[in-house]
């Protein structure tokens, strides 16, 4: 009996280990949400990507519809290459554009899908010839500086 | 002269010592490894050893867990909320449990919880004598004492540091969403976007395992080498808590540094 009680217990433990596992993987973790559909990939050149990491969100909208599969430099070309996994349930124009932002004002980058008007349809292993890169804060930052100093020139001359 | 003789002899005497206790540590490892079929072919008393390493530390374990989610919880959002981003609050509770706090945190308490009655237990039989009677029986102790231990310990611990990141995340959601009322579909979504399951609660569980193979083969190793007197059970049961809370975090920051590059 004394063992009976014993094995119960431990079972429970065990048990109690198995389902917090089980609750991280689903509930706290992505698994589930993690390529479990099908997806298509469609490839798109960039200049520059930024911050885009590889399993990064593809948005429509607004809307989840994929993730980034992998980045690569193309050592020839000089841009990076990045595969994309398109949820199948969404078809997408083949004009439809590629634009890298940024989520919030210090948030993560994701991929922004818009769709386009053209009549057919993107299909696994196309490319997405209309892509914007990331924008660089620096870049951008300068270009003001620049702007702004070339303000007062023209006040200097009047 | 002699003074600075002195001291390098007892720096040579201490470096020694502590190489050779790593020695026999793990001479004892491959002994137990050798005697532990035994312990899988008589598993109730690895059972047994489970049930009071793991299932009664879970009070502790549980207890302790929610309060760490639940402060997680009230500091993150304090700091969060000065950058309007109080959302990620369960981004942060999460991370931080499952990669540093559940398996840190709950190693330390096995140790103290766990690892000290094993050096006691074991200390006491060697004190009265058990273990010399069950070599004369031609019961190897390490068969019939330390390897079900062991492989408790082993067990016990991922499980108990995957309960406490769970119980741990529960804690921050009590806090952030029911009593501060941060949006509970931003409390989840954001944790789910963020935390991958094969870099953060994979990592999280393989730490466990090395802190309950280091705590649990400290615990064993301080036990058997106990002087067999009063003073020298509690002197090793010190040792023990000691010994293993500061080798978990020396091993967490290795991990760390291989795991979260």
């Amino acid at each position: 009996m004394e063992r009976v009680k014993l094995d119960i217990w431990v079972g429970i433990f065990v048990a109690l280990g198995i389902i917090a596992m089980f609750y991280m993987a689903t509930r706290v973790g992505n698994l589930t949400s993690n390529d479990v559909k099908k997806t298509y990939e469609v490839k798109a050149y960039f200049e520059n990507i930024g911050g885009l990491k590889p399993r990064a969100a593809v948005k429509a909208s607004g809307v989840v519809v994929g993730r980034i599969g992998s980045i690569n430099f193309d050592p020839e070309a000089f841009h990076a290459v990045v595969k994309i996994n398109i949820d199948e349930r969404y078809a997408f124009p083949k004009d439809t554009f590629a634009n890298i932002y940024t989520a919030g004002l210090l948030g993560e980058q994701y991929l922004a899908l818009e769709a386009g008007g053209d009549d057919v349809n993107l299909k696994a292993g196309d490319l997405i010839v209309h892509t914007q890169d990331a924008v660089v804060l620096e870049k951008l930052i300068s270009q003001f500086l620049y702007n702004s100093a070339g303000d007062d020139d023209d006040k200097d001359k009047d | 002269m002699n003074n600075i003789l002195n001291i390098l002899e007892k720096l040579g005497a201490s470096a020694r010592s502590s190489l050779s206790g790593l020695g026999s540590c793990a001479r004892l490892f491959l002994l137990t490894m050798i005697y532990s079929s035994d312990s899988f072919k008589r598993f109730n008393l690895t059972i047994k050893e489970i049930y009071f390493t793991g299932v009664l530390s879970l009070v502790i374990i549980i207890v302790s867990a929610f309060f760490v989610g639940m402060v997680l919880g009230l500091q993150g959002y304090y700091t969060l909320e000065k950058y309007g981003s109080s959302e990620a609050i369960g981004v942060l509770v999460a991370l931080a449990l499952v990669r540093e706090l559940g398996p840190v945190v709950t190693a330390l308490l096995f140790a103290g919880r766990a690892g000290t009655a094993i050096t006691a237990e074991i200390g006491l039989m060697k004190t009265t004598e058990q273990l010399s009677a069950m070599e004369m029986m031609a019961v190897s102790p390490i068969a019939r004492i330390v390897a079900p231990r062991f492989w408790a310990g082993m067990i016990s611990m991922p499980i108990l540091a995957t309960i406490f990141s769970m119980v741990g995340i529960l804690g921050g959601y009590f806090i952030a969403v029911l009593i501060i009322g941060v949006d509970d579909g931003a409390f989840w979504s954001q944790m789910q976007a963020n935390v991958d399951f094969h870099n953060d609660i994979v990592d999280g569980a393989i730490k466990s395992i090395v802190f309950g193979f280091a705590c649990t083969l400290i615990a064993l190793y301080q036990g058997l080498v106990a002087p067999p007197t009063a003073e020298g059970v509690s002197r090793a049961t010190t040792k023990t808590v000691v010994i293993s809370s500061l080798s978990v975090l020396g091993l967490d920051f290795v991990l760390t540094s291989f795991m979260f590059v």
